[in-house]
């Protein structure tokens, strides 16, 4: 039996000569929150689109329970799938479906369950998000914060094990964010989930992590419990927690603009 | 040395695409079964109704102006031929086995490559865009299963079901330049198109109707499943899907025109 629910081990992305991922090893612990941090363009959006199975690594495994997902057959590529839900950052519900189809989907096309059944299971799993009155409102009609949640309730329908999100904060504001932050603490309080959220939100990491990993242009430079992180000297992750830029970008005043006018002799202020 | 190694990687980039082509039309092939009432998955059905409706229904009126203005005009330019040698009633001919072997079918698919290959390609371009593609992947939903065998099934069947139409109403056509320049009779009329065109004719331009649909969904959704970056790559996309299967149509057009007219040979 594996001690980590998933594991990433020596992983190497390179898209046309560019690394993306330098050997990144993590072990990801059953029924923890781990938030995977990192600035623009880190690579944790990529690490998190091969631990999900939407790529495949040029080197290195990604293990799953124990399966590695980029050497196992079809079969059981789709078994894997069953225990991972994604809520994606856009939230990608299906513009067609009305909120409670969308919920729906994963469990009519995956399971031969009977359609009261399901109609029961769609209600229990929006009420566990908070859109018990929203089922039949399409996704248009629902606010940023409500999208986010039903694609949560999307992603729990099939009571998968492993949830994981991606940048579930981005575009929301501070109060929302903090409702979708209780609700991932409630997922893993009342689901025993695993919980992997990728983000590069300090405050809501700090509120919801057991574990924060980070990543660095492509390389993973801490792995560590949130007290350890935060107190940590590594110069990258103090500058991205203390909000350091890289350098200091100097705007000219409006004088200095206007003394590089030709034939200007002075400006007074 | 940089010509040549630019054809070379053209030749290559097509061969590419036609290898994803043929992949994505054997998933699509497999994927058929799953659409079909009873024995699919519940409810897929419902999705090829909406696309039969979409592709079909909504085409009709288009087609239907497209195929009498086509009638008119070949009727017009074969009488002003053939009056010459005192062959009007030669239009008749012209006009049906030309709407049935090869304007009918054209015709049809022209109109919905415009129509439902743009859609297409636009629709899964946007699904790819916002993740929904993803989503189907990451829930071990089967995206040629999910977004393109109901469009498949849907086209399959409607677009044969439009050449007829658009046979008819061309062939219509004719019969009203008939009327107004001979006075011929409907039955009449219709009677010599009968006379002139054969099963095989009707049947030559059906096989021709499947195959277009079949490239006419393939390519669009390919160009959807293609896009990467935003949305005006999803733009890009549906002007290529149009290009493209409208260009491989008439290659098409041409390898069964061909086909069909050594088999005649024999």
């Amino acid at each position: 039996m594996p001690t980590s629910v998933i594991s990433v081990r020596d992983l190497s992305v390179n898209y046309d000569g560019h690394q993306v991922l330098d050997r990144v090893n993590l072990d990801i612990r059953p029924n923890e929150i781990l938030v995977l941090l990192g600035g623009s363009g880190s690579g944790k959006t990529t690490l998190l689109r091969h631990i999900i199975g939407l790529e495949a690594p040029n080197a290195g495994n990604i293990l799953i329970r124990g399966v590695d997902i980029n050497n196992c057959s079809a079969e059981v590529l789709k078994q894997i799938r069953r225990q991972v839900g994604v809520a994606f950052q856009e939230a990608a519900l299906f513009n067609s479906l009305s909120t409670e189809e969308n919920v729906a989907l994963p469990l009519r096309e995956l399971t031969n369950l009977a359609d009261p059944v399901i109609e029961i299971m769609v209600y229990i799993t929006l009420a566990a998000v908070g859109l018990a009155e929203s089922g039949k409102l399409m996704p248009h009609e629902l606010s940023g914060g409500m999208k986010k949640r039903a694609a949560v309730a999307r992603a729990i329908a099939l009571d998968p094990g492993i949830l994981v999100f991606d940048e579930p904060s981005a575009g929301l504001d501070p109060i929302v964010s903090a409702e979708l932050d209780e609700l991932i603490l409630f997922l893993k309080q009342a689901f025993q989930m695993t919980i992997v959220v990728v983000t590069h939100e300090i405050s809501s990491a700090f509120r919801i992590a057991d574990r924060i990993a980070m990543l660095y242009k492509g390389s993973m430079i801490a792995v560590e419990d949130k007290e350890s992180f935060k107190a940590s000297t590594h110069p990258r992750i103090r500058q991205f927690l203390d909000r350091v830029p890289d350098k200091v970008v100097e705007t000219p005043t409006v004088q200095e603009h206007l003394r590089e006018l030709s034939g200007m002799t002075g400006v007074e202020s | 040395m940089k010509i040549l190694e630019g054809i070379g990687a053209g030749v290559i980039q097509q061969f590419a695409y036609i290898g994803g082509l043929s992949d994505q039309f054997w998933s699509g092939i497999r994927a058929l079964p799953r659409v079909l009432p009873v024995i699919g998955r519940r409810g897929r059905w419902r999705d090829a109704i909406r696309q039969m409706t979409a592709i079909g229904v909504s085409a009709l009126p288009m087609i239907a102006i497209m195929a009498i203005c086509s009638g008119m005009i070949l009727a017009l330019q074969g009488a002003g031929e053939l009056r010459r040698f005192g062959a009007l009633r030669y239009v008749i001919d012209l006009v049906a086995v030309g709407f049935t072997r090869e304007l009918g079918p054209l015709l049809t698919a022209i109109v919905v490559s415009g129509r439902s290959g743009s859609a297409f390609s636009a629709e899964i371009g946007t699904m790819v865009v916002t993740s929904e593609i993803d989503a189907l992947r990451t829930m071990a939903l089967d995206p040629v299963e999910f977004v393109l065998a109901p469009k498949y099934l849907a086209a399959i069947l409607m677009v044969p079901c439009l050449t007829i139409m658009c046979s008819v109403f061309g062939i219509l056509a004719g019969a009203g330049f008939m009327y107004l320049s001979t006075h011929m009779t409907l039955g009449i009329y219709i009677r010599y198109v009968f006379d002139s065109i054969l099963l095989r004719d009707v049947f030559g331009g059906l096989i021709k109707s499947v195959a277009f649909a079949t490239i006419i969904v393939h390519v669009g959704c390919m160009e959807g499943f293609k896009v990467r970056g935003g949305p005006e790559a999803v733009g890009r996309s549906t002007t290529s899907a149009v290009v493209r299967s409208t260009f491989l149509v008439i290659l098409a057009d041409l390898f069964f025109t061909a086909v069909f007219y050594l088999a005649r040979m024999q």
